[in-house]
């Protein structure tokens, strides 16, 4: 099997490719993106044997346009596309370079695909921002609930048109086993993205009045189905979570961290301060990077998402690790407890605990005689 | 998934709940036992599901291991049997330290509907409570017509502003019955729209009142309480006070249909004379976005203080369970749908003309 990886540089699409690379089912892993990888990334796909094509020539010419995928997809003799180049969050072309690659990137991708006999295999990332996020929504979503309202962030419109386009293909090439996953956020030791940064903080910030539910995906676990979705044969669009939910405030305490509640216009303001100054880029403290929330993440702060993940675990025979798994190994792996910014490490929380504790012994013990026979049913 | 993973542990409470409900005395007794065994229930005076369904985070450990080894400590320089029991005060201590450490490092389980059984059963309840027995003196009945085990959906008149008889209703159920179930209510989106008060409706165990939270909830096996009359109960004039409004459009119906859930009908009397509303200033209420703004004897007169409910006497009867086993497919079938609906509706006016004989004077 010879499978094509778009978004190639990038977390994901790079982990994806090792991972395929290593599999004994595929024999040749190409990856494709409009960057060529850098730092742990490259040695990883360096380490598989997978090249990353970027459709630019050693001058920087080309623009990783239409003809390059075709090219990719069409002259490589690819069996199956899996696409990984759906970013979630605006780079360094803001917000118009972000658009252009997810929806323009798709549509091409999708032609050439369509275009090439040989495909029979399309795993496409979504992602459960897919579903917006409105207090008139049901609690629990499944893979059929329609969005209530069409929602505000850049990346839950891009989704939800990719699926679009996605839907499309599948009318006009039946023959291709097209897979969607709908991935919650990751966690994970080693991700990096503005979730997780935003969990580091010393003080986060919180919308005031509101305790979101939340569900995270544990990066091995996305990934493991991401590749089983491209070795195996699983048609259809499937929720992909942590069984379980956590509450904001029950995931900041759990990251030892202290909540900032902050009214929900200021939030708006701290985010879009943070994105339009470009101020995360100067901070070089692995435990300050400021987060550049999205108005998709806003709005999950809001009124929270918790998908159904019943339909993933029948046909996939593979259960993700529950939401508080997945999160306790993000705080372990980044040793959130062991920095100094844990203002509630449970260690010194049970500490105090003890010491209160004893404390009203001894005054009680002081106080003697007991409390006689009678009291202790009063 | 929580709600699956629930059933089990509903089941395993009941059994769980015959050392719970035995004399204080007794209790401390079984602290020890539990203490020793290593279990956590003996270290929480209250319904210990949560305990159970709680997922093991990095704290759990230390948890039992401080809890059996404070308990150990306390009787250690006493030696007869009888002073084995420790301080009824320094338990009260531990219990209210424990409680705080687990909401401190986020050792606690939240379903996917937002409910937090700990936090319900530890402050809410509690403090409803005070309400409940002193202020409303509520006396319920017929809560041995609700199925042990399984789902129900509860069906009730609403009245009274603000919806006081919801909560009532909720801890009716989980203080009557015999394994504490709780009530998981269903609510308008105007709560879930507005800030801290939709996070308290949700940990109190209350969603959106929609088709699929319903069915999902009826699924797990929860009791769930709906109020069809909706705003058009709950905001009524004093003067149309026990008369029930229209049923909105029997949606509770089909989800009972389509999950095979009996329905129980339950009227509540002494919700309309908490705030009796004679006036509504509809101009505010559409500026506010809010379905009415009452005027009452005390609202907005006396500012606050008009907030205070009236102290009306209460009777909460709980009907006989209407079976919908069978009819699954008539879930999409309106006139089934409407004639049920009708059916509850006449069955809950009539038991509260019955229960206001009963209560002839509302203060009383």
């Amino acid at each position: 099997m010879n499978v094509l990886v778009t978004g190639a540089s990038r977390y994901v699409g790079a982990h994806l490719a090792a991972r395929l690379a290593a599999h004994p089912r595929v024999e040749r892993v190409t990856g494709f993106d409009i960057v060529p990888p850098a730092g742990r990334l490259r040695d990883l796909l360096a380490e598989h044997d997978v090249a990353v094509t970027t459709g630019r020539d050693r001058d920087g010419r080309g623009d990783g346009g239409v003809r390059d995928v075709v090219a990719a997809v069409t002259g490589g003799e690819v069996d199956a596309v899996a696409h990984m180049g759906v970013v979630s969050s605006p780079g360094a072309g803001g917000r118009p370079a972000m658009k252009e690659q997810n929806i323009i990137g798709t549509m091409q991708l999708l032609a050439a695909c369509q275009a090439t006999p040989g495909v029979s295999k399309l795993v496409v990332r979504s992602s459960t921002a897919a579903y917006g996020a409105s207090f008139r929504d049901p609690a629990v979503f499944t893979e059929t609930t329609p969005p209530t309202l069409v929602p505000r962030g850049g990346f839950a419109k891009d989704v939800i048109e990719i699926e679009g386009y996605v839907r499309g293909f599948t009318r006009r090439r039946p023959d291709v086993v097209t897979t969607v996953l709908r991935l919650a956020p990751f966690v994970g030791p080693d991700a990096e993205t503005s979730l997780t940064r935003y969990f580091a903080l010393p003080v986060v910030p919180t919308v005031l009045g509101r305790d979101p539910r939340l569900q995270f995906i544990h990066t091995d676990d996305a990934l493991e189905l991401l590749v089983r979705s491209v070795v195996e044969n699983h048609r259809g669009t499937y929720n992909v979570a942590g069984d379980g939910v956590l509450a904001l405030s029950q995931a900041i305490r759990l990251a030892g961290r202290v909540a900032l509640p902050v009214i929900e216009p200021g939030m708006n303001a701290f985010a879009a301060l943070v994105r339009a100054s470009g101020i995360a880029r100067f901070i070089s403290h692995p435990l300050l990077r400021l987060p550049e929330l999205s108005h998709d993440q806003l709005d999950l702060f809001v009124h929270g998402r918790v998908v159904d993940t019943r339909a993933l675990v029948e046909e996939f025979g593979f259960r993700p690790r529950d939401t508080q798994e997945a999160f306790a190994d993000f705080i372990h792996g980044r040793d959130l407890h062991g920095s100094g910014f844990a203002a509630l490490r449970p260690a010194a929380v049970t500490a105090l605990e003890s010491v209160v504790r004893d404390g009203v012994r001894r005054v009680r013990g002081a106080r003697t005689p007991r409390a006689p026979e009678g009291r202790a049913g009063s | 998934m929580t709600a699956r993973a629930r059933r089990p542990a509903t089941a395993t409470a009941a059994n769980e709940h015959a050392p719970a409900r035995r004399t204080r005395a007794a209790r401390s007794v079984d602290v020890e036992a539990a203490a020793a065994n290593g279990t956590r229930n003996g270290h929480r005076p209250g319904p210990s599901r949560s305990a159970r369904a709680r997922p093991t985070l990095t704290t759990v450990d230390s948890d039992d291991t401080v809890a059996a080894n404070g308990y150990r400590s306390a009787r250690s320089p006493s030696g007869t049997d009888r002073e084995v029991r420790p301080d009824i005060w320094e338990e009260r201590v531990a219990d209210a330290l424990a409680f705080l450490r687990r909401r401190l490092t986020g050792d606690y389980h939240v379903d996917e509907f937002g409910f937090d059984a700990e936090l319900t059963d530890g402050v809410f309840y509690p403090l409803l409570r005070l309400l409940y027995q002193h202020y409303f003196r509520v006396e319920c009945s017929g809560i041995d017509r609700l199925p042990v085990d399984g789902p129900a959906l509860l069906v009730g008149n609403h009245s009274g502003t603000l919806p006081v008889d919801a909560l009532m209703l909720s801890l009716a159920v989980h203080d009557e019955t015999p394994a504490h179930r709780h009530l998981r209510l269903l609510g308008a989106d105007l709560v879930f729209r507005v800030p801290v008060l939709s996070e308290l409706a949700r940990k109190g165990g209350a969603t959106l009142a929609s088709n699929p939270d319903a069915e999902r909830l009826l699924r797990a096996g929860d009791y769930v309480g709906v109020f069809p009359e909706g705003f058009k109960g709950i905001g009524k004039y004093y003067r149309d006070r026990y008369r029930l409004q229209r049923f909105g459009r029997g949606g509770f119906v089909s989800a009972a249909l389509r999950t095979g859930t009996p329905i129980v009908p339950v009227a509540i009397v002494g919700a309309e004379e908490i705030f009796p509303i004679i006036g509504n200033i509809t101009p505010l209420a559409k500026v506010l976005g809010l379905p009415y703004v009452p005027i009452t004897p005390l609202f907005p007169w006396f500012g606050l203080l008009g907030l205070l409910p009236l102290p009306s006497k209460w009777l909460i009867q709980i009907g006989e369970p209407i079976p919908t086993t069978g009819l699954t497919d008539d879930a999409d079938d309106p006139i089934v749908v409407f004639n049920l609906a009708d059916q509850v509706r006449e069955t809950i006016q009539e038991t509260l003309h019955s229960l206001l004989q009963r209560r002839p004077d509302p203060f009383g």
